[in-house]
């Protein structure tokens, strides 16, 4: 029950995340959110894992943990310079 | 035992859960950027650590339970990492964090460029021309500004 009442909470705290991923009117509200809703999906498997018994998937959030971070800084480095690492700016 | 278990994990779940649920409205409904990773800010450390030691007095003395301290610890060394290059990202490209008194940012400083930094013009945090980090990436910048 407990389980169950904190995903539905973790939900709902995705569902908002995405909505100012969406609406947010900089890059960086957009990176903010998605940093955020790294976070709580590594807490939805953690919780998942527990609700089906099955706490296995703690392996899953671990790795779900490193990626999110290693995502998010090079997304940051990526908004910070500019370019590809190929010298060339993208066009925004 | 049990009894003192089960009302532990009760009472840092649902706290957990009330501080993922105040930080999402907060992320909604904050009026710039810099506040709303206050927000975030409460969700990272407080609602995950709350559930995650929830999750940890439920499971007992097991292996789960190292690996949500585990967990917990990366958690708390990633998100404030994340944080300062985030806001940092953000300052050096010209936001202003809110005062007082402004209007709740619809758009910020122009919504084309809000996430280009190296535009040619000048930024609009005076300060952040002087400190160092603007120089810290020199061989970056690829001859855009």
């Amino acid at each position: 029950m407990k389980f169950i009442i904190v995903a539905i909470a973790i939900l709902v705290t995705m569902a908002m995340a995405i909505f100012r991923a969406a609406k947010g009117p900089t890059a960086f509200d957009r990176v903010l959110a998605a940093n955020m809703f790294g976070t709580k999906t590594v807490l939805l498997i953690g919780v998942v894992g527990y609700i089906a018994g099955r706490p296995d998937f703690l392996d899953l959030a671990l790795l779900y943990a490193l990626l999110n971070f290693v995502g998010i800084i090079a997304m940051l480095r990526f908004i910070k310079i500019g370019h590809f690492g190929d010298g060339k700016p993208v066009d925004r | 035992m049990e009894v003192i278990q089960d009302i532990f994990g009760w009472a840092f779940l649902m706290g957990g859960a009330f501080f993922l649920l105040v930080g999402g409205i907060g992320v909604l409904r904050m009026p710039d950027f810099f506040t709303r990773m206050h927000a975030a800010g409460i969700t990272d450390t407080m609602g995950a650590g709350l559930v995650l030691i929830g999750l940890m007095i439920e499971s007992g003395f097991t292996l789960n339970t190292a690996k949500l301290l585990l967990m917990l610890f990366f958690l708390l060394f990633t998100s404030p990492v994340s944080s300062h290059a985030t806001a940092h990202a953000a300052l050096l490209a010209g936001l202003k964090p809110w005062r007082r008194g402004d209007k709740p940012a619809k758009s910020l400083p122009d919504p084309r460029t809000a996430g280009a930094i190296m535009t040619t013009t000048e930024p609009a945090q005076p300060k952040s021309r002087t400190a160092s980090p603007q120089r810290r990436n020199g061989p970056h910048k690829g001859g855009r500004r």
